[in-house]
């Protein structure tokens, strides 16, 4: 089991130094690149801002390294001109512009007939984008892998696990045992299904983050966004009158007070899928900025020494993001089962979480 | 802010493939594990348990065992015991038959010998009366030969017999 973990740590360890070189190899093609642009027009300088931001953003094409890129289906509606398919590479060849749409930095307006944006229009923006491609790809990852392991347990009922799902099982049972029987309660049963989905989500996305050439997925914000509103409402819907009552008049609290803490309660029940959406959002966002503004800082100084120190930097921080990724699906589907655990408790103790 | 601000492509994709996400992997993934876990679990502390009740009532079956051997073995004390008593009782009681027999054979010797003693002593007198009679007839006999000693003594008692 040890030998096992230590081989697939060696392996994504290996796979992030691999992430580095290709990262460097990237950046050194775009400094080729801007080099070779920089003496055919005007000096145009290398903005460590712009490549990080050009990396945690969403996009509508997913660029691997430069001149490796996967076009993606852009999906558009108006209320004006109905539903719109077409390639991103249309636009990459049109320079940003097909079909009188304009694709201004990754944000999708309609040109009115002098070219400029048209307001009137709204565009919905439903492209299969560079974070909804690996969503999707996580989905087919987490179901092959998960109805793979539930296969492996059907076959080996009544005996111990084996091959992947001996790799699964254990995962399963600390979600399970630690986080979310611990926290919710009893009635654990009814949220697990959910909580599981959110934490190999979560840790899936992660991981896929920190592959190179991957999407920042799990450091958008939509994305913690939803998954904190979900447990904000799987809260709310299932709880029950002490946590509605606890809101609106907590005990031993003086009747002048009152007025006070229905602002505090008020603010917690929302402080909670706030905190929730920021901390996994910040955590991983902060990670890929780390790495890349390190990886920035070769292109600034261009120098061999502080390559090597970078290098040496970068695989450490590869290192701390494999465990926050693991930290924070954790933390994630902790504070979920904590939340949801406060608001179906039975017996009303003194519980002032938050 | 543009890292702050949600998409709503990206919302919509979300809400679609984590709502598909669940749903499959709810029905063919956690509920089919999560049973199979359950199951082994339950299996697991099963076999647990009846260990625990086999050990228990080996445990029990011993104490039983110990406790029929003790009483067997009290038993048989017991038996030893009595049949000790018994012995030593019976033993006792033939003394004491054979001293009582003992003393009525004496005692019924005792009385034969008196009446022996008895008959012997009447024999005796009988014999010694026969004796002194047959001594003194053939005394008689030896003094009636003699005539005049016999006038002698008559004549003498009757000078020593006054009449009146």
């Amino acid at each position: 089991m040890l030998r096992k973990i230590t081989t697939k740590l060696l392996l994504v360890t290996s796979l992030s130094l691999f992430s580095i070189n290709f990262l460097l190899a990237q950046e050194g093609h775009e400094a080729q690149h801007e080099n070779h642009e920089a003496s055919a027009h005007e000096e145009e300088k290398f903005d460590i801002g712009k490549m990080i931001m050009h990396h945690i953003s969403d996009s509508h094409e997913w660029e691997f390294a430069h001149g490796l890129t996967l076009p993606l289906p852009v999906i558009l509606y108006t209320k004006q001109y109905g539903i719109e398919v077409f390639s991103s590479k249309r636009f990459a060849e049109g320079k940003g512009v097909y079909n009188g749409y304009i694709n201004n930095h990754e944000h999708i307006h309609r040109l009115n007939p002098q070219g400029g944006i048209d307001e009137e229009v709204h565009v919905w923006d439903l492209s299969i984008t560079k974070n909804v491609a690996s969503m999707l790809l996580s989905a087919v990852i987490l179901i092959v892998l998960m109805s793979t392991v539930a296969k492996s347990f059907a076959k080996n009922r009544g005996k111990a696990p084996k091959g992947i799902q001996s790799f699964i099982e254990p995962i399963i049972f600390f979600i399970r045992d630690e986080v979310v029987i611990p926290n919710v309660g009893p009635k654990y049963e009814k949220y697990l299904p959910y909580l599981l989905t959110l934490f190999f989500f979560i840790l899936i996305n992660n991981l896929l983050g920190l592959i190179p050439g991957g999407a920042n997925l799990t450091g958008n914000i939509t994305i913690t966004l939803f998954l904190a509103v979900l447990t904000f409402f799987i809260t709310h819907i299932n709880a029950n009158k002490h946590y509605w009552l606890h809101l609106v008049k907590p005990e031993g609290v003086p009747t002048l007070m009152l007025p006070l803490m229905w602002v505090v309660e008020i603010a917690g029940v929302f402080m909670k899928p706030m905190s929730l959406t920021i901390r996994l959002f910040a955590n991983i966002t902060a990670g890929h900025i780390i790495i890349l503004s390190l990886l920035g800082l070769i292109f600034i100084f261009q120098s061999f020494a502080v390559g090597g120190v970078v290098t040496l930097f970068t695989l450490f921080m590869n290192a701390i993001e494999l465990l926050v990724a693991f930290l924070q699906a954790f933390i994630f589907t902790l504070l979920s089962s904590m939340y949801i655990g406060s608001a179906i408790e039975e017996h009303h103790e003194a519980d002032h979480g938050h | 802010m543009e890292l702050l601000t949600p998409a709503i492509g990206l919302l919509f994709w979300m809400a679609l493939v984590f709502g598909i996400l669940v749903f499959f992997l709810k029905k063919f993934a956690w509920l089919p594990i999560l049973s199979s876990l359950k199951e082994r679990e339950d299996s697991i502390e099963s076999a647990l348990r009846m260990a625990e009740e086999t050990r228990a009532e080996m445990a029990k079956l011993k104490s039983d065992n110990d406790k029929i051997l003790a009483e067997a073995r009290a038993e048989r004390d017991k038996m030893i015991r009595d049949a000790k008593g018994i012995t030593d009782k019976m033993i006792a009681d033939a003394k004491d038959k054979a001293v009582l027999e003992g003393n009525k054979i004496i005692a019924d010797a005792r009385e034969a010998i008196q009446q022996e003693k008895v008959a012997m002593v009447s024999q005796m007198k009988k014999d010694m009366a026969s004796f002194s009679i047959e001594i003194a007839e053939k005394v008689i006999r030896r003094e009636l030969l003699d005539k005049t000693s016999q006038e002698a003594l008559v004549s003498s008692l009757i000078s020593e017999a006054k009449l009146n």
